[in-house]
């Protein structure tokens, strides 16, 4: 455990305290600085990239030479450049293709010039022969032994020690569990149901497209501005890939417009690098338009997910199966990790003695997935809570009884052998039952009108390598205040002021005192993972508590020796330091970089005041091959539960979400305002995700690549309000108990939808996105309309 | 490339700018006047993030050629406040959660501040309706609508 735990420790007002934004006054001004917003001046490139028009095919010549001769035109790249293979987990993509191009949009070469408009010309100039060769597009045909081969060197690439890729076939990474026999109990069973579900490709979407710029000086160091939420990882990986060190590659990383997840690990933001060490100094700049944002960067994978599960008469569930094929599209660098993540948490929360879970990983010719808000918990969901509804119904209990019985409590073995934590899943099961008025739905508001009640609960893990590490330091100045540093992104989450609030309740000092140093920049930001996961306010808070307390020991340490006092008389409050004992009193001002003068003229005590802290968990052991058994496969679970009620419109299949209640144990909300947008924010995306979203890929071409008709959901789709519950359950290692939310809230949203949806009309549809022509021609099919 | 010399107000101050024939007020806004408050999202009038009021319409300022704009009078979102004094729309956004990521910020002050000039008193509904066009991905939309509910309530000033 670490030191800077400090359960039970009265706080001081400004933990659990709905704190104001530190960014928005410049978030509403205007003066706030994306990286789109910096200006670089007329020696500036514009990027463009030649993209591959085939799903699967060889490259067998590239002519770049009519590009090249192009007045305007400074640089022309291709992968004949860049031989080093680039990735998060496993390594097995190329900045621009080489020899073979696995998706429709992939990077076949680059250009810089000196508008985007020659850039374009440029590119059309560029001539690349291929040979086309049989594509896959569906996952579970993918993983079987007629499914063309897309990665032949699969047993060539690097692999971290906890993915397991099966050279030979596509399966890029086979994750399993096998605890108890479900095979012997099924028998048992009162009753069982078995359901295949299909989760589509869906799209982050933030507002702000990817855009990054980067400049090699003349002694080959480069400097890499980007919207990101992981400029360290950025930096080592792309350092990696070009052979270059990674102190030699510096990442500025101003405010993010949005991430998701599609801004973590490295998608675009290495070939504006790659390009740059061409351009003699000149920076080069890089920003993807909408339509490429939606295809040629990461994607949600889409998931085939095949279950069985089943309970004795009294509604306790005794064997669960779980058979997953991830669509992780031409590369799974990062993929197979969330196909892991998919795989330990792939019971959902519930507690069942046996377990059978194969998540695979399976390589398609379809655009890369990556890290999407839940990490591959919402697709898991969807499944699973929704047989969960069904066996309810079959076993003749109500869902939230039924849900109250089977979910995970603390002391309960998981599926992974791993001891559960305590946790407050009953409670947020309770909290949105009552919130809704569980079984006592409304009045339909017309005659054309149905309602319906659903309930959906979830887990989510951090999911990432066992050692993710986090650091930060505080720095005091002349006037008392404290610069905080962090390496830590603020993406809209409100990490900068939660750490904000942590510093100044660990050092004792107003929260209008301390700044943090933005943006963050690998030159100067101590060095923190990613910003992923939901992992900063605990992770990184440790951290900044820990640099905050070794500030104030520095600070009660001059002091006391000043004084001749015992330190542990003193306290800092309010931005003085106090004596208990002779009731002495100093400003922190000027003390803390000056120093104190001691009596006489006889010299100083103490100096600049910098306080240093990092966090790293290290009790993460690996999980075994065959079984996925192990001691603890993660940190810890945040959990929740959602209930709504809905009104589907029988003329027109339209759904209007009447009640929303939402609750998560989130340990301890260190700013519950933020806590709750983020349970708002959530469930509007995963809502939006539910209801309209959905990549329409036809032979790996995707259909519908703008916001016409990708919608996503706007003001007026919205609910009127959602009760946003916080349930805390202290998380024994998290700065004042505090664990993760940033994920969470859209998990059960897709699974809360359609149980509603059943109870409305009593036909299930299952498939997202649960969209109002789905629902009408179900309702057709089982004669509800005519 | 033809070049236009057009004389333009933004946020209260004339501008003589010369711009080519297909620059947008969007990327003339950006690069010639260095205004980067206004977002490009999408660059084809569909996600509202660089919405700017022309002539006290709300309009995508992606969508419309700079050369239209000789002559008129253009407020973005730098112009929302006077003298460190936030607009009501501003303060109200900050006060009711209403900003995360803060990149659809600007086109959602605009929009609203553009509602609240022609209908000071807008119904829940009517504030929905005028936002329709802003995509917001973070928030869920809930905490916008009552900022710009409040921003209602405690009076409006044109900008």
């Amino acid at each position: 455990m670490p030191s800077t735990s400090t359960l039970g420790e009265k706080t001081k007002g400004v933990i659990g305290v709905d704190m104001p934004r530190v960014d928005c006054h410049e978030k509403v001004t205007g003066s706030a600085i994306y990286t789109d917003d910096i200006q670089f001046g007329n020696q500036l490139l514009h990027a463009r990239i030649k993209r591959s028009p085939h799903a699967h095919a060889l490259i067998k010549k590239i002519d770049t030479s009519k590009a090249e001769a192009l007045p305007g035109v400074k640089v022309v790249v291709t992968g004949a450049d860049f031989p080093k293979r680039i990735g998060l987990y496993l390594k097995d993509k190329y900045i621009f293709a080489r020899d073979r191009v696995r998706f429709i949009g992939e990077a076949v070469a680059g250009v810089a010039a000196v508008s985007e408009e020659i850039a374009d010309k440029a590119v059309d100039l560029i001539e690349v022969e291929y040979e086309p060769l049989d594509p896959v597009f569906d996952a579970e045909f993918g993983a079987s032994p007629e499914a063309p081969l897309i990665h032949p060197d699969l047993a060539d690439y690097e692999v971290p020690n906890f993915i397991f890729p099966v050279p030979g076939t596509n399966i890029a990474n086979h994750f399993k569990i096998r605890k108890g026999d479900v095979d012997a109990v099924w028998d048992q069973c009162a009753a069982i149901v078995e359901y295949k579900f299909r989760v589509p490709h869906v799209q982050h979407v933030p507002i702000e497209p990817h855009v990054a710029v980067a400049k090699m000086d003349e002694t080959g160091k480069i400097t890499l501005w980007a919207s990101s939420q992981s400029p360290f990882a950025q930096r080592n990986l792309i350092a990696k890939s070009l052979g270059i060190s990674e102190s030699d590659i510096r990442v500025i990383a101003p405010y993010v417009g949005g991430g998701f997840g599609c801004k973590a690990g490295v998608t675009m933001e290495a070939m504006p690098v790659a390009i740059a060490m061409k351009a003699q100094g000149r920076p080069v700049k890089l920003r993807l338009t909408r339509e490429e944002e939606f295809y040629t960067n990461f994607v949600r994978q889409g998931l085939i997910a095949k279950i069985k599960v089943g309970c004795d008469k009294d509604g306790k569930l005794l064997a669960l199966q779980n058979t997953m094929y991830w669509d992780g599209g031409a590369s799974t660098e990062y993929g197979v990790n969330i196909t892991r993540a998919g795989g330990y948490s792939g019971t959902g929360p519930y507690d069942v003695p046996n377990v059978k879970v194969d998540s695979m990983c399976i390589y398609t010719n379809h655009p890369i997935g990556g890290a999407y808000r839940g990490f591959g918990m919402s697709e898991v969901h969807t499944g699973i809570v929704q047989c969960m509804d069904m066996l309810a119904e079959k076993i003749g209990m109500d869902p939230v009884a039924f849900h109250k019985l089977n979910c995970v409590e603390g002391g309960d073995i998981i599926a992974t052998g791993m001891k559960m934590h305590s946790v407050g899943l009953r409670e947020c099961i309770d909290k949105v039952a009552k919130s809704i008025d569980w079984g006592n739905k409304g009045k339909p508001s017309a005659p054309n009108k149905k309602r319906g009640q659903g309930v959906a609960i979830m887990w989510k893990a951090p999911a990432m390598p066992p050692n993710a590490g986090s650091s930060a330091w505080v720095e005091l100045n002349e006037d008392g205040t404290v610069t905080v540093g962090i390496g830590g992104q603020e993406i809209g989450q409100g990490s900068f002021t939660v750490m904000a609030q942590i510093a100044a309740d660990s050092l004792g000092v107003p929260f209008e005192w301390v700044r943090i140093a933005g943006p963050v920049d690998t030159q100067y930001s101590p060095y923190e993972w990613q910003t992923v996961a939901s992992r900063l306010t605990w992770s990184m808070g440790n951290a900044v508590r820990g640099a905050a307390l070794d500030a104030r020991k520095q600070i009660i340490d001059m002091v006391a020796q000043a004084w001749n006092e015992n330190p542990e008389d003193l306290d800092i409050k309010d931005g003085t330091v106090i004596s208990y004992k002779s009731e002495e009193s100093i400003s922190l001002k000027d003390i803390v970089v000056y120093g104190i003068p001691k009596p006489g003229f006889e010299g100083w005590v103490g100096g600049p005041i910098v306080g240093r802290g990092n966090f790293m968990p290290t009790y993460v052991t690996g999980l075994d091959k065959e079984t996925g058994q192990g001691q603890r496969a993660v940190v810890h679970y945040t959990t929740g539960a959602q209930a709504i009620e809905i009104e589907i419109d029988t003329d027109t299949g339209k759904i209007d979400i009447v009640k929303a209640a939402s609750a998560f144990d989130v340990g301890k909300a260190i700013n519950p305002s933020l806590v709750k947008a983020q349970i708002e924010g959530g469930f509007v995306q995963g809502m939006s995700s539910a209801i309209f979203e959905e990549m329409k890929l036809v032979e790996g071409v995707m259909q519908n690549p703008n916001f016409v008709d990708y919608r996503i959901a706007t003001a007026v789709d919205v609910p009127r309000s959602i009760d946003a519950i916080i349930v805390e359950t202290a998380q024994d290692d998290g700065p004042y108990g505090a664990r993760g939310i940033g994920e969470h809230p859209m998990v059960p949203t897709i699974a809360a939808l359609a149980n509603a949806i059943y109870n409305a009309i009593g036909v299930r549809v299952t498939n997202p996105p649960l969209s109002a022509e789905k629902i009408y021609l179900a309702m057709l099919d089982a004669g509800i309309v005519k | 490339m033809a070049y236009h010399r057009i004389t333009i107000t933004v946020n209260g101050s004339d501008e003589v700018v010369d711009v080519p024939s297909n620059m947008t007020l969007l990327q003339m806004l950006r690069e010639k006047l260095s205004l980067t408050g206004t977002k490009n999202g999408c660059a084809a009038g569909e996600c509202g993030a660089c919405t700017v009021l022309m002539n006290g319409e709300p309009v995508n300022s992606c969508m419309v050629l700079a050369v239209e704009c000789d002559g008129a009078s253009v407020v973005t979102v730098e112009g929302l406040s006077h003298d460190s004094q936030l607009d009501p729309v501003q303060e109200q956004l900050i006060e009711a959660g209403g900003v995360q990521c803060g990149f659809c910020t600007p086109g959602i002050l605009i929009s609203s501040r553009a509602l609240l000039n022609r209908n000071p008193k807008p119904s829940e509904d009517e504030i929905r309706e005028a936002l329709v066009g802003n995509l917001c991905r973070c928030t869920g939309y809930i905490r916008i609508v009552e900022g710009v509910k409040k921003a209602a309530e405690v009076g409006s000033r044109a900008a």
